[in-house]
């Protein structure tokens, strides 16, 4: 059962997989997938050999664009994407961090005025490594993993 | 648009445009060149300081101003959002000179205005008319902005001036100094910002005549009670980052002190009558770099003020 659960085969669409378990419903949320009218399967905490528990989200029909898939790199950067098509993985990609974030997380300034105005936030990356951003309009600088999504 | 919003996005050139235009509006601050123009002066948190510079600047200029001086009976209070005001008001406005205690209103109000906007100060993040005033200021006493030796002292952690000053002088090869208490010293981002734009840097933490002896710009500002987590740390500290008159008897004959002003007790009155102390002219400054960034915001160059 559980074998089967992990393996169910996808004709076409889009795999993601190497999740960290506590980002599974991120992702979805990130993605929107709760809005998309096509067949889901969400599995968390599966057995994963480099990771020990994983969660993984197939999505039949519906491939996304690499800037849908790159919002997913603020909150799982190692996340892979497998492209399916006939049954067979036809690409892997792998999430980049965007130059700018626009409108994914919040600004963790109270006095920020993303936080108190009907308004998108943005922020540049300023090191891609270490996952740090500025905030385009207060200017702070903060750490991604300490930040809320919006 | 030529909103004025960060002091930290100008090149040299520009900031010294800016700075050759605020010389000649010194020359001479009557101009008529707003005339038939309406700027609007919007001051969600009060400053009469700021405003009144801003405003006797339009006046100078021969230009009308409307606006607020506190939001607090303005729509704002009864829940509107930044941007349908802004939107409001740019129906009047040709210019929007706003000053907002939210940090990066000012950022928002230019994207979303149809007529530029000068940023009056936005929270504790900028302020960038003061640091005009400020490197003019320098400029006007020393002769240049090249090769100077900076002595930041006072509250350089929460004190937003003495962060943009340090952003614009990197086009001008400065050395600075640094001069705090150890729980208001200049916060690690700014060090690595200096380090990335090669701006050399001392810290200190004593002050004495030794310590400014090579000083050419001395700039005071306030170390205040409520910026201290530790009371028995401020009461240590409180009177060490005042400067006195009898400290100065060792310093060059070019030096100059500068404070943003409200002063409190960081400078003894017995400085008041050297002829180092700048601070009142300084203030005045602010005037003619005000006039320089509305000209410049409504598109007026200098060659229309020469
Ligand atoms: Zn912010």
């Amino acid at each position: 059962m559980k074998k089967e659960l992990q393996v169910t085969a996808l004709e076409q669409g889009t795999v993601i997989d190497h999740i960290p378990t506590e980002k599974v419903f991120q992702v979805v949320s990130l993605l929107n997938l709760q809005a998309l009218p096509c067949k889901i399967a969400i599995g968390n905490n599966l057995d994963s050999k480099k990771m020990g528990k994983k969660g993984i989200i197939k999505i039949s029909d519906r491939f996304f664009t690499d800037e849908e898939i790159n919002r997913i790199s603020v909150v799982a950067p190692n996340v892979v994407l497998n492209i399916i098509k006939d049954y067979e993985v036809v690409e892997k990609k792998h999430v980049v961090l965007p130059d700018t974030l626009h409108d994914i997380v919040c600004c963790a300034n109270p006095k920020c005025i993303t936080n108190n105005e009907p308004m998108a936030s943005i922020f540049h990356v300023t090191d891609k490594e270490r996952g740090i951003v500025r905030c385009h309009y207060c200017e702070k600088e903060q750490c991604l993993s300490s930040m809320k999504l919006k | 648009m030529n909103s004025f919003i960060t002091i930290a996005e100008h090149t040299r050139e520009q900031l010294l445009y800016l700075l050759e235009m605020a010389r000649l509006f010194e020359e001479q601050p009557n101009r008529n060149l707003l005339e038939g123009k309406v700027v609007a002066t919007l001051f969600f948190e009060p400053s009469t300081r700021t405003r009144l510079s801003f405003e006797t600047a339009v006046n100078r200029l021969g230009g009308r101003v409307i606006g607020f001086s506190d939001a607090s009976n303005t729509s704002t209070s009864k829940g509107e959002s930044l941007k349908d005001t802004i939107m409001m008001v740019s129906n009047y406005a040709d210019l929007i000179v706003m000053r907002h205690y939210l940090e990066g209103a000012a950022r928002y109000a230019s994207e979303v205005s149809p007529v530029p906007v000068i940023n009056a100060g936005d929270g504790a993040n900028q302020h960038p008319s003061q640091t005009m005033l400020d490197l003019y200021s320098i400029l006007k006493t020393q002769g240049t902005l090249d090769n100077l030796n900076i002595h930041l002292v006072g509250d350089l952690k929460y004190g937003r001036t003495v962060h943009s000053l340090l952003q614009a002088m990197r086009h001008f090869n400065p050395t600075f100094h640094f001069i705090a208490p150890k729980e208001l010293s200049m916060p690690e981002e700014y060090k690595l910002y200096c380090k990335e734009h090669h701006i050399k840097y001392v810290e200190h933490s004593e002050f004495d005549e030794d310590t400014i002896a090579e000083a050419d710009i001395i700039y005071m500002t306030r170390v205040q009670r409520e910026r201290f987590t530790d009371l028995m740390e401020y009461e240590r500290v409180k009177d060490v980052y005042i400067l006195r008159g009898s400290m100065l008897c060792k310093s060059k004959p070019n030096l100059r002190i500068l404070h943003p002003l409200p002063r409190v007790n960081e400078i003894a009155y017995d400085v008041d009558d050297n002829e180092k102390a700048y601070y009142f002219q300084q203030a005045r400054n602010g005037l003619f770099a005000r006039e320089a960034i509305i000209c410049n915001a409504l598109g007026i160059g200098l060659e229309q003020i020469k």
